[in-house]
């Protein structure tokens, strides 16, 4: 009975990911009451996968800590929908759909995989909506974020230098900071940092070429570090970032462009200077040749999504145990494997959903600091994002970064809960503003 | 995404002030037209991802999850009835079947398909290796699936049908009798297995291969029983390699027909001497005489006449040093000589004997290849998939891999093959009532023991239905003992 049930939820589970994503593209394109109709449905199809989830790992485990989560977490997921729904508007909702829909496929994954991380990652979810609904009161409230870009940037540089001195390596990168017993990896907030500072340069400095050259030898310092901790995926999503957001703030393709050939050439240096690229690469060329070593992690990932098929093989049902690092770095794998293809690729659309959000919120922002604000943070998840995929799917090297919201780890989920929260707060000051202004005008025309 | 980009379009109408923006300390800031920029970049990078992760779902996936690595059969395994592997007349090879309320894997041949259709219960190999994933998986009517899986019973996996002739593999099988060495049947123009044997060997059954694993693996009498000598033996190819030498002279002299060579037995180059078959003078040889005969000297003194660097490059061509194109798990063969290889070495080389290495698979594609015209088939042995049901669930259909020698360098050669069989070292096909094209070799490999006999060729010569190509270890000359047995093959096929 399991087994049949088991078997149909595949297919249920697909659907239910399927019309999710639908109605997530169709959102862009709705009026704005339609839209809050879309939202409802959409929040309706994330429970139902839920409860569909967890029901399966329950009617396959029989172990009644699993309703205990279940209850809890459905209790989290009605809080803080409604938290966030009095902090950040209904302007905001399309977004923060999509980051529970991520939670709630997180959990069911985690769950399934080892009860004892999904209660702690839950925890780290909990905090990391705290943090969230704080940052619209910390950007009303702290005047000088755009103007203390330096001394954010020397503050994100002091802690990567703390993280290599005194850091453990874990994964053949040396980004882990343990401080009384909790492991910290201190990149994931300097991320935050990272985007504050430069968003406040580039709003604030003079965009001469001598301001520039300056700007990117600060940000040449953070991705040192970076490289010398082994920490490659991190050193690539800082420059990126970088490179982006000094487009967007300059509008000239030509840094743009001479910012990949430096970047290129910066990656070549690399490949010939440090074994532990040239491993990623050979691991990516062949993980067949290489499986008893350098291509063990990919292999095994592709194993699982391979055998998974286009409709998993049902949660319970695959063999996650043999995908190396499972619950962070290649998780995605392991949702393939028993969720199927399917609601891989709607995961992948889900991102890119939130990422046309985010865009639609830098676009709308006329203050130049939270516009770059916006764009920096966006431009980090994404990319984030697509080194995660292309890595578990041998697109591009693996780079051993984590799947935002949905991989385990406190520290990226919090980092990124920041940046959500940010991204967000920075759409509510946009609009208050834009309704004071309104108000204003209203009340002038009056006298 | 076409309505996201209407939407992005939309935006950008609605606020054009927005783009540039204009601060107070006269800078021109970039904005949102960059960022509609950015959107696109990665737009684009995510729509390489998706179409990579489609590409590898809808085509590289099958191979993938077919490696022996991959640890999910067992899961697979506790679901689904392994599906039966069937000969190409239908004919049962491998069946899983119930015994005492175990299940077990039967092969009713027993050792006669041993190589080529594999055993699975001590891991994996031929068929049962290539298909593992496909008949552990279930294309049965979804009704029928359903009903078992309430009832808590297995469904039942997919079948293969091979390409593999009964009839065939039992005369091949007999024909190399207590020999060791391999047997390759093909059809030229399709690149379709129809025979491969190879010995030693063993009986597949778990009956017999279970408690005989150790001693098999064990390999103390260096027997090998388990290894395919067809897909994965490397043995130099002695004379059967002066096929590729001839074609490398005529490729580099086109006034080849006017060659000539007067054997004395032996050539001698820079001190180093190589000898004629048991010192035989073949005397006046022109280039087809000289192939027909296999005269060792007058190949080493081509051999000497050549540009070695082309002919390396050529040899890599005709797929030397790199993987076959085939679904059997092959070694590749080797063939080493470069621009510093010495006299001595090129002369051995172009003889059939120094350095090179040939896998029969091998010889026996690129003696298809010269069979159909120049265009190498891939090999292949699996001809379809179909669901316990009958429903036809993929089907192999033969693909041309490349053009390996010109359409004209085909038909020299096959004239050169011709004339081995008419007056050369394989007259003993000639009795037959259609032509066969051939070429033998006796490979020495010690020199305190008999050579490797060789014979590969195609026949009919004219319209050619099957080639044939035959080793048998350290026991003489390729007349005297592979051409026998590739005649038996062609009668049991072609007739008398």
């Amino acid at each position: 009975m399991e087994l049949i049930l088991t078997d149909l939820s595949r297919y249920v589970i697909a659907l239910l990911m399927g019309m999710y994503t639908y109605w997530g593209f169709m959102g862009f394109a709705a009026k704005k009451k339609t839209r809050n109709r879309i939202i409802r449905r959409q929040r309706s199809l994330m429970y139902l996968f839920h409860f569909v989830g967890h029901g399966v790992i329950y009617l396959n485990t029989g172990d009644v800590k699993i309703l205990g989560i279940y209850i809890c977490e459905l209790a989290y997921f009605v809080g803080s929908q409604i938290l966030f729904q009095k902090i950040f508007s209904e302007e905001n909702m399309p977004l923060v759909t999509q980051i529970h829909m991520l939670f709630s496929i997180s959990l069911s994954m985690l769950v399934r995989l080892d009860f004892d991380i999904a209660k702690r990652q839950f925890v780290y979810m909990i905090i990391g909506t705290v943090l969230a609904a704080g940052m619209p009161w910390l950007l009303k409230h702290m005047k000088n974020l755009s103007t203390d870009g330096w001394f954010y940037s020397v503050l994100g540089v002091i802690m990567l230098l703390l993280v290599m001195m005194f850091g453990t390596t874990k994964y053949g990168a040396k980004n882990w900071l343990i401080i009384g017993g909790v492991s910290l990896q201190l990149s994931e907030f300097v991320k935050v940092l990272f985007v504050l500072s430069f968003a406040g340069l580039f709003a604030t400095e003079s965009l001469a070429f001598k301001s520039i050259l300056k700007m990117s030898a600060m940000a040449a310092a953070f991705v040192g570090v970076l490289v010398l901790e082994k920490d490659l995926g991190g050193a690539l999503i800082f420059f990126i970032c970088y490179l982006f957001m000094l487009f967007v703030a300059t509008g000239k393709w030509s840094y743009l462009l001479e910012g990949f050939l430096a970047g290129t050439g910066a990656s070549m240096v690399a490949y010939f200077l440090f074994g532990h690229v040239r491993t990623r690469v050979l691991a990516w060329r062949d993980p067949w040749g290489t499986i008893d070593n350098q291509g063990y992690q990919v292999a095994q990932s592709l194993f699982a999504i391979g055998t998974g098929g286009w409709f998993g093989m049902g949660l319970t049902a695959g063999l996650p145990k043999t995908v190396p690092i499972r619950e962070s770095d290649f998780i995605f794998a392991v949702i393939s494997e028993e969720m199927g293809a399917v609601f891989a690729i709607c995961i992948v659309l889900i991102y890119l959903c939130c990422f046309i959000w985010m865009i639609n919120i830098a676009m709308r922002v006329n203050d130049m600091f939270g516009k770059y604000l916006v764009v920096g943070y966006s431009v980090i998840l994404l990319f984030q994002t697509f080194l995660t995929l292309g890595g578990v799917t041998k697109f591009i090297p693996s780079t051993g970064v984590t799947l935002p919201l949905v991989s385990y780890g406190g520290s990226s989920v919090l980092g990124t809960m920041i940046m959500f929260g940010v991204l967000m707060g920075v759409n509510v000051n946009e609009q208050r503003m834009v309704n004071d202004n309104a108000g204003q005008v209203a009340e002038e025309t009056k006298d | 995404m076409i309505m996201q980009v209407k939407w992005l379009k939309k935006q950008k109408t609605e606020e054009p002030e927005n783009v540039v923006v204009q601060t107070q300390d006269n800078i021109v800031r970039g904005g949102n037209r960059e960022i509609i920029a950015v959107t696109y970049i990665f737009m684009a990078l995510f729509a390489g991802l998706l179409a990579y992760f489609l590409y590898f779902m809808i085509v590289s996936r099958k191979d993938v999850i077919n490696n022996s690595y991959n640890q999910r059969q067992k899961v697979l395994a506790e679901r689904t009835v392994r599906g039966k592997i069937y000969a190409s007349d239908k004919t049962v090879l491998a069946e899983t079947v119930q015994k005492n309320g175990k299940e077990t894997r039967n092969y009713p041949f027993g050792r006669e398909f041993c190589h080529v259709v594999g055993h699975s219960t001590e891991g994996k190999t031929g068929v049962e290796l290539m298909e593992n994933f496909n008949l552990l998986t279930s294309n049965d009517n979804l009704m029928t699936n359903m009903q078992k899986m309430l009832n808590g019973e297995k469904t039942i996996g997919d079948n293969v049908v091979t390409t593999l002739d009964v009839n065939l593999q039992k005369v091949a099988y007999n024909a190399l009798g207590n020999f060791r060495g391999a047997v390759i049947v093909s059809e030229p123009k399709t690149g379709k297995v129809l025979a491969m044997v190879s010995k030693p060997d063993y009986d597949p059954n778990p009956s017999y291969l279970n408690p005989n694993w150790e001693t098999l693996t064990k390999n103390s009498d260096d027997s090998s029983k388990l290894l395919n000598r067809a897909t994965q033996g490397l043995y130099p190819p002695g004379s059967t390699f002066k096929m590729f030498t001839a074609l490398e002279y005529m490729r580099q002299h086109e006034d080849y027909k006017k060659f000539s060579y007067s054997c004395v037995g032996k050539e001698v180059q820079d001190g180093y001497t190589v000898n004629c078959f048991m010192n035989h003078v073949h005397g006046v040889q022109s280039l087809k005489q000289a192939f027909a005969n296999s005269c060792n000297s007058c190949f080493a003194y081509l051999g000497t006449q050549l540009d070695v660097k082309s002919f390396r490059k050529d040899a890599d061509s005709w797929y030397f040093n790199t993987k076959l194109p085939t679904s059997f798990v092959n070694k590749p063969s080797s063939f080493v000589l470069n621009g510093e290889s010495n006299k001595e070495e090129v002369m051995h080389t172009s003889m059939g004997q120094g350095k090179t290495q040939i896998t029969p698979l091998h010889l026996n594609m690129f003696t298809s290849a010269v069979a159909n015209g120049g265009s190498m088939m891939k090999s292949y042995v699996v001809d379809h998939l179909e669901s316990n049901n009958g429903k036809i669930v993929r089907t192999n259909k033969p693909k041309k891999v490349a053009t390996v020698i010109e359409e004209t360098e085909a038909e020299k050669l096959t004239s050169f093959m011709k004339e081995v069989v008419k007056s050369g070292t394989a007259t003993s096909l000639s009795y037959l009532s259609y032509s066969v094209a051939g070429k033998t070799g006796s490979a020495e490999y010690d020199s305190t023991k008999a050579s490797h006999a060789w014979f590969t060729g195609f026949a009919p010569a004219n319209d050619p239905k099957i080639s044939v190509t035959v080793i048998v270890e350290s026991m003489g000359t390729g007349s005297e003992y592979a051409v026998p047995i590739a005649k038996k093959i062609y009668q049991a096929y072609l007739g008398n």
